[in-house]
């Protein structure tokens, strides 16, 4: 008999009752309201904000020019972009005097610059939650996991309309149990710790600052 | 195996490393800082007392129905995981868990491990496991990166290195990672660790990680986290191996998010943390990164013995939030090393005798003075205080057949039962009870000036020459 086998007899011999299945609409039903874009965008920064991200409202039309000033403010001239992405192309067309790293092979080809020579990264955000300041990003093969985690300053580009209410929502309205990606990730600031005597420090191991392009945000 | 864990003896000792923490000022205000950052943080996280209790309720409904079908969903999570290209591998015991670990490291002749904070690889000792196979597994998360570069294990199941101050760090530093200068610094100091662990993950062979939720519907692992670490652990190896305990497990993608928002909540008092990490497979064709090969190990390791008790299994309810921990005046006074487990604080004195047997904890559930804090604020209503009791029961009673939990009796004696028993005729009776009193005031004077662990802080009891009813009479 295999530990599987027997771990299963164990817990199949145990005397246990059925129990009723939980009511998990019913409890976001009645604790949790709905808002418009305007005031979902307007929670969504507050909180995020106070998780030390930095927010700037821009436009479909004006977003590249403000990420261009947030690199020269920052001193930035090297920028890993998605070149298969709206995005990402026109980052490349589009953002003079930067070098526009892309992501167009595998890490194992490049994996040592990946970790020492990329300043900045620039992914979209497949949309993000109201209640908690949470951007969702769902990785593929065109935006990769790592753009979001080993550059020490990432930029993300997001659709005010796209804000849920709560995580709950996001993943109902969306239909995310009929099919998740190898990796969906839930980011709500930059990476930070309190291990140290409870002192709160920011950039631990991913990225030091997180910037959010907040698309089509009344100004 | 290391010898270490197989004579692990927690109650051994527990009594004489509690003595010394209470006895530091330093390592006691440590802790209470830390507990009183922590108790204040959760409370401006639930500001309504009416959500925070139909919350509650909804985590246990979830808890609990999820572990009514808990065979079933195993087997459900292995054939979605299994179809998404995760392998599944069971464990019934810390040697075998071990042993698949090092297994799957062998296979990649691998040289360098890097850990995602996992308590169940405490648990099972991983490190020590390792260590002996010749590969070096390197902790990630800063807090137990600290701690294993001191050669200590965690204090605390949230912050593994809350028992150090910055001062003890900086020294810890200078001493042990070349090329540093003393800073007592928090960020610096946290820059250090950055530096070091970036250039480990760069290399390492293998990433493992724990588990906060297995998603069963659609074999999905979910990990919380703040750093960035167990993210790096989980994407940038080429291989990831997760482990768990079997009850960690959910059937459907949307009992996560109460359970979410109740963990971080109660364990931090962040509305979130940092990360959310959900992971469904390996590195698909044409992807350009993360893992190209995914494990999980599901340790039973005696969580099957809770589990065959109806009231035992409320045990497997946790979440492991810490939030006992941090509300338990025992804890808070004592620390998370005293105890001697790998989980310590109220969760820790009922898990750890289904891992160890009663044999080896016999007197952790007498380490509480049942305030009932942790039932208190455990976000998925554990009644920890009655577990307490129950193992009380189960450690001190008689031994008898067919009993509930592996070295039930182990703290019986014949001597201290007989007394109790003595002591319970007295009071069933009025006349032995008048009898006995009026011996008392009597013969009071031959008390022993010696009452054991009572004379050892505080003055001999010795009966008052008249009884209450003796003063009542002459008052008439």
């Amino acid at each position: 008999m295999s530990a599987r086998d027997r771990i299963l007899a164990k817990l199949n011999a145990a005397p246990v009752l059925p129990k009723a299945a939980p009511d998990i609409a019913a409890w976001y039903q009645t604790h949790r309201g709905t808002e418009n874009t305007t005031e979902k965008a307007a929670r969504f920064r507050g909180c995020i904000e106070f998780a030390h991200a930095e927010v700037h409202a821009v436009s479909p039309t004006s977003w590249l020019q403000k990420l261009s000033e947030v690199l020269a403010d920052k001193q930035i001239g090297k920028l890993l972009v998605a070149p298969d992405t709206d995005q990402g192309a026109r980052a490349i067309a589009g953002l003079g005097g930067i070098e526009c790293r892309g992501y167009d092979s595998r890490i194992e080809e490049w994996k040592e610059e990946m970790f020492h020579d990329i300043p900045a990264s620039l992914t979209a955000a497949r949309c993000a939650i109201a209640e908690t300041g949470t951007l969702v990003l769902w990785p593929d093969e065109h935006e990769p996991r790592l753009m979001s985690l080993v550059p020490p300053v990432h930029i993300v580009l997001l659709a005010a309309a796209t804000i849920h209410n709560t995580f709950y929502e996001a993943m109902q309205s969306e239909g995310w149990a009929n099919g998740l990606p190898t990796n969906a990730l839930l980011i709500s600031g930059p990476s930070k710790t309190a291990d140290i005597q409870v002192t709160l420090a920011y950039g631990a191991h991913g990225p030091k600052e997180l910037i959010v392009l907040l698309m089509g945000e009344a100004a | 195996m290391s010898e270490q864990a197989l004579n692990f003896m927690p109650s051994e000792g527990f009594r004489a490393r509690a003595k010394d923490v209470v006895e530091n000022p330093f390592l006691r205000q440590s802790f209470r800082g830390a507990m009183d950052f922590l108790i204040n943080k959760r409370i401006t996280q639930f500001p309504d007392p009416e959500e925070l209790e139909s919350l509650r309720t909804l985590g246990e409904q979830i808890r609990q129905y999820n572990l009514g079908k808990l065979p079933s969903l195993l087997v459900q999570l292995e054939e979605n995981l299994t179809r998404n290209g995760i392998k599944v591998d069971w464990a019934e015991t810390p040697d075998e868990a071990n042993a698949i670990i090092l297994g799957i490291c062998n296979a990649h002749s691998a040289k360098l491990m890097v850990k995602g904070k996992s308590m169940v690889s405490e648990e099972i000792e991983l490190n020590h496991a390792c260590e002996a196979a010749g590969i070096d597994a390197m902790e990630s998360d800063m807090g137990e990166y600290i701690v294993q570069l001191a050669g200590e294990k965690p204090s605390h199941i949230i912050m593994p290195a809350i028992h150090k101050t910055k001062q003890e760090i900086a020294e810890l530093f200078a001493a042990k990672v070349p090329g540093i200068d003393y800073t007592d610094n928090v960020d610096e100091l946290i820059q250090i660790g950055r530096k070091v662990l970036r250039e480990k993950f760069l290399v390492a062979d293998i990433g493992l990680s724990g588990v906060n939720f297995a998603v069963a519907e659609t074999g999905t692992l979910c990990l919380v986290e703040n750093e960035g670490n167990g993210r790096l652990s989980t994407t940038a190896p080429p291989v990831h191996i997760a482990i768990t305990g079997i009850e960690k497990i959910v059937e459907k993608l949307d009992h996560v998010p109460p359970l979410l928002s109740l963990l971080t909540r109660s364990a931090t008092g962040q509305n979130i943390s940092t990360y959310f990490n959900m992971i469904s497979g390996p590195r698909k064709p044409g992807e350009k990164d993360g893992p190209t090969e995914v494990h999980l190990v599901l340790l039973d390791n005696g969580r099957s013995q809770a589990y065959a008790d109806e009231q035992l299994r409320k045990t497997l309810q946790c979440i492991r939030c810490g939030a006992c921990m941090n509300h338990c005046p025992v804890y808070t006074r004592i620390g998370g090393h005293a105890y001697g487990t790998t989980y310590p604080g109220p969760i820790g004195k009922i898990i750890s005798p289904h891992m160890l047997g009663l044999e080896a904890t016999a007197t952790m559930a007498t380490a509480s003075s049942l305030c009932g804090a942790c039932g208190e604020v455990c976000p998925v209503k554990i009644p920890i205080p009655e577990l307490l009791m129950r193992l009380r029961e189960e450690s001190f009673s008689a031994p008898h057949a067919n009993p509930a939990m592996r070295g039930q009796g182990a703290g019986y004696s014949a001597l201290v039962s007989a007394i109790w028993r003595g002591w319970a005729a007295v009071y069933r009776s009025p006349s032995l009870y008048r009898m006995v009193t009026w011996l008392g005031s009597r013969f009071g004077g031959l008390m022993p000036s010696n009452q054991g662990p009572w004379t050892s802080v505080r003055v001999p009891l010795k009966p008052a020459p008249k009884r209450l009813r003796d003063m009542l009479k002459e008052r008439r």
